[in-house]
């Protein structure tokens, strides 16, 4: 954030279902903007360049890789991020069913790849393993081979039963 | 072993909820507040050249710009088991992307704008590029000082050459075991380098106090030996260890590359030139393509003799390694891969000559698997090679061979339990071997490959780990280590560790990562040797704190010692069926006696493993007589492919993956393992590899161009089989297994194809087009 900063821009925006207004850079893109001025953590930078998917958030509902997207874009949206997707503090059944298989190591692209999901699950409620495979292909993971994610996507769709693995004829 | 009850269960992760959540701090995640600077690194654009003038004038002239640092400020050689390297390039740099200089400045903006400024004039000279060059009788020195580098006794420079360290084995005689066998079959195999890609790229964060206290937050595999490496390269500043801390929160993956020092020194030593102000260093996932660690190209010459019926009487290797510009922690998977590249094989006769050669491109480190993925992508395809010239089933061709417990090693030592056979035996039903299986679609060819797989921890033979435990007023405990957690599950296994011990629940204990300042020694989380190490340590650590509860229990309560036993969070006793005293109860403040006062105290235990029977010292002419390795893992791996004529594009069906790591400590972490080892393997063989142009510039410094798996390229069916001979000197029983799972993933593939098409492929990677163009040829 440099130069730019002589130029800021006042933006609103709901962030995690509170409003919030704040003032960016016109160069600066929406994941600096959450992570260096607001302090949401949970969406990373893995290539500030659209590559890996670990920038993840929803932009009314639509994923985004938050790297592409500048932060003077989201004035008057509807942000959601990892910290937004719990329910009264609980997990989500998502988060529940990638505890359940193990299905993070590091747990890096962790909250990118359930943004994914999420949007994935919320517009199509039962996906195929193909379709999930597709939907998930943004999101770079070099731990677990992927399997248990898209497991635990088929599982929390209730496509595979609960510790189940879904039969391929 | 039965009756446990939380060794060999599938365990929740103890770190799961905070990773699930957000709630994990990566480091580029910490807070440092409106002081905190930024440095952006000037880097070489040549592969080799004098440094002649670097003018930095204007770039200080910035506002905002704090400091611009050079070589001259750190002319200290540093490195992990050799002092080949320096905190940034001093008269020389030796490779594309190398730390020439730094600018610190108040913001990372600034920064980028004020390195532009600064200009370094370089003299250019001829980069040696490839190792056939590198070894030619009157190549370039790359490192004229190599006969002065400090090192590790187990290495051997050659000066005056670009030889860095050669293992040589002996064993048996070869040239006898050559002439007893009815045919030899040599070849040669190729492997380019790779990059790890931890989806987290290398960070760092130094702060030296006003105090002289050196803080370093790193994205790390190794806080000790960070520690102890900047207490080392900056000792000329005063630091002492006790001045030096490195702190290390959750990291991003690390599969090696983020052991040892590389980057993080930047952070350490920029840090002492700003007193009193954090200075960040974080790499783009350029940077971290070519400036922390690389896994190493190999160029593999091979030698097998036969016998008619397939006893293997000898073995030639000859491995050249393309060990990069700086080879201070890459000779030691030289090293390594030299003392195991028999692969897991009952070979009487053994030569093998594994090299550590000096290039001008990024340096080789450490990668999952650290050498044995490299020799046995070679060594593996060859014997299929020679099975089917012998006209012998390649799997029963490894069975007849395959290591047994008991067999000499290498370097003479006994190879530990084994249960190969069992491996390849399942593994091979499993895969339906023998069985051949046509596509419906012409366009299709159907194949299986079969790969077997060792390796040992690489390490010094006094790698230790350490371990505290506290007890919590509720009977809670806390242990602090400081390996490191890189999602393999270790925090998990840790807890199940003690929980077993204690007869705590592992949802009541938590573990950990490291500050060095609080927590005890760990030499490193490399080798797959933590969960045998460390396990080790920790269990030590419950058994003390055990210990210290009877003892207390006993003396204050009267209770029979040797009658004592925990249960369900309780002490009781064998001799007395009515008591019961819960851990809660006086684990923190003691046990009262009648008078009012109280006996015993907080518990604390502490354990310590050292593997006291491991030596690196041998006869450097045959590596003869030591014994560098606590253990190796083995196994068998298979794979069903089918791949289109056409387009040579592959599709896996099935792979399977049969490993003996000893007792299965949990067995869903295990399984975690298997799958996603054998994916990142499947891509060094399919997909990815470093590319360089001819003046030694990465041209694929990125996702786009260097493609790592997404979701789309799992395997259908990955199916993980575990054979359970126990490691007597492990915790439960328990060995290593961490690196093994992508090492045969290679071979499986390169087999496949051939076993599908009747092509053999002998250079990595093996990819679509490469196939496609074979079968043009063929």
């Amino acid at each position: 954030m440099g130069d730019g900063d002589r130029v800021k821009k006042t933006i609103r925006f709901v962030l995690n279902g509170e409003k919030r207004a704040v003032d960016v850079a016109p160069q600066e893109t929406l994941l600096e903007t959450l992570r260096e001025r607001l302090g949401v953590k949970s969406p990373k930078c893995g290539c500030d360049r659209g590559d890996c998917g670990t920038c993840t958030v929803m932009i009314d509902g639509r994923s985004v890789r938050s790297c592409l997207v500048l932060g003077v874009e989201v004035d008057g949206a509807v942000v959601t991020t990892l910290e937004g997707i719990m329910e009264n503090g609980e997990l989500s059944p998502l988060q529940q069913a990638f505890l359940d298989r193990n299905s993070f190591q590091c747990g890096f692209c962790a909250p990118g790849m359930i943004m994914s999901a999420t949007e994935l699950l919320a517009r199509n409620e039962k996906p195929t393993r193909e379709e999930v495979q597709e939907g998930l292909a943004g999101n770079l993971c070099r731990c677990t081979g992927y399997s248990p994610i898209i497991d635990a996507v088929l599982e929390t769709a209730g496509v595979v039963s609960k510790g189940g693995s879904d039969e391929r004829s | 072993m039965s009756g446990h009850k939380f060794i060999g269960k599938s365990v929740v992760r103890v770190d799961g909820k905070a990773k699930l959540t957000g709630a994990a701090a990566f480091v580029d995640d910490l807070e440092f507040g409106p002081g905190l600077l930024h440095a952006v690194i000037i880097e070489s654009p040549h592969a080799y050249a004098k440094i002649k003038k670097i003018d930095f004038a204007k770039a200080l002239g910035v506002e905002g710009v704090v400091k611009v640092v050079t070589g001259k400020e750190f002319p200290y050689r540093f490195g992990l088991y050799m002092h080949d390297r320096y905190v940034f390039a001093q008269d020389h740099v030796r490779f594309v992307g190398e730390q020439v200089a730094a600018v610190i400045a108040r913001t990372p903006a600034v920064a980028k704008e004020a390195a532009r400024l600064v200009k370094v004039e370089y003299e250019v000279l001829k980069p040696v590029l490839d190792v056939e060059t590198a070894l030619e009788e009157d190549a370039r020195l790359i490192h004229p000082e190599l006969g002065n580098y400090h090192h590790v006794p187990w290495f051997f420079p050659k000066k005056d050459t670009n030889i860095a360290h050669l293992r040589k084995v002996r064993k048996g005689d070869a040239e006898q075991g050559f002439r007893e066998a009815d045919h030899v079959f040599d070849d040669t195999y190729m492997v380019p380098r790779y990059a790890h890609c931890s989806i987290e790229t290398h960070g760092a964060i130094g702060l030296f106090d006003h105090s002289r206290r050196l803080t370093v937050w790193a994205a790390s595999q190794s806080p000790h030996t960070q520690r102890h490496l900047f207490a080392e390269a900056l000792a000329p500043l005063g630091l002492k260890h006790k001045d030096v801390r490195v702190i290390a929160p959750s990291v991003g993956g690390g599969f090696g590359g983020k052991a040892g020092v590389s980057m993080e020194i930047l952070a350490a030593a920029l840090a002492t030139t700003v007193q009193g102000s954090p200075v960040k260093v974080h790499w783009t996932r350029e940077q971290e393509f070519y400036n922390t660690y690389q896994r190493q190209g190999v160029v593999a010459k091979m030698r097998v003799g036969v016998k008619n019926d397939g006893t293997i009487t000898a073995l030639e290797q000859k491995l050249y390694w393309d060990a990069g510009a700086y080879v201070e922690y890459g000779a030691n998977v030289v090293n390594a891969a030299g003392l195991s590249a028999s692969g897991p094989y009952r070979i009487p006769n053994v030569h093998i000559d594994s090299v550590c050669v000096y290039t001008n491109l990024p340096p080789g480190g450490p990668y999952r698997g650290f050498g044995y993925s490299e020799f046995l992508f070679g060594l593996e395809s060859h014997f299929n090679e020679v099975a089917k010239k012998l006209g012998i089933d390649p799997v029963e061709f490894r069975r007849k061979n395959a290591i047994c417990t008991g067999d000499v090693l290498n370097y003479g030592g006994k190879m530990n339990p084994s249960g190969l056979l069992e491996c390849i035996d399942k593994v091979a039903r499993e895969i339906d071997w023998g069985k051949r299986r046509v596509s419906d679609d012409p366009r299709k060819a159907i194949g299986k490959g079969f790969a077997l797989f060792w390796k040992a921890p690489a390490m010094p033979p006094n790698a230790s780990s350490t371990a505290f435990l506290k007890f919590n007023e509720d009977g809670s405990l806390n242990i602090l280590v400081s390996a490191m957690e890189i999602g393999q599950g270790f925090l998990t296994v840790m807890a199940q560790i003690a929980a077993e011990v204690l007869s705590v629940p592992p949802e009541k204990i938590r573990v950990e990562t490291p500050d060095t300042d609080r927590n005890p020694y760990e030499w490193q989380t490399v080798a797959s040797h933590i969960t045998w190490g460390t396990g080790n340590a920790v269990k030590k650590a419950a058994i003390d704190a055990r210990e210290q509860i009877f003892d207390i229990v006993s003396s204050a309560l009267g209770q029979p010692r040797e009658s004592l036993y925990l249960d369900d969070e309780q002490v009781r006793s064998r001799s007395d069926a009515g008591f019961g005293l819960p851990l809660r109860d006086f684990v923190i403040n003691g046990i009262m006696m009648k008078d009012g006062t109280f006996r015993g105290g907080p518990i604390i235990g502490r354990g310590m493993f050292m593997p006291e029977f491991a030596s690196a010292l041998s006869d450097p002419e045959t590596s003869q007589g030591g014994k560098p390795n606590v253990h190796y893992t083995v196994g068998a791996s298979a794979i069903e492919i089918e791949v289109d004529r056409e387009t040579g594009r592959i599709t896996i069906p099935k792979v399977v993956l049969g490993v003996d790591c000893g007792k299965v400590l949990n067995p869903d972490l295990l399984k975690g393992q298997v799958t996603g080892g054998m994916v990142q393997g499947l891509a060094t063989v399919l997909y990815e590899d470093m590319r360089f142009d001819g003046k030694g510039r990465l041209l694929n410094p990125n996702f786009t161009d260097y493609k790592i798996p997404t979701a789309l390229d799992t395997p259908e069916e990955i199916v993980s089989i575990f054979v359970e001979h126990e490691q007597p000197d492990g915790p439960f029983g328990a060995r290593g297994v961490g690196e093994h799972t992508m090492i045969p993933a290679a071979p499986i593939i390169a087999n496949a194809i051939e076993d599908a098409l009747g092509i053999r492929i002998r250079s990595m990677p093996i990819t679509a087009e490469k196939i496609a163009l074979a079968i043009r040829d063929s």
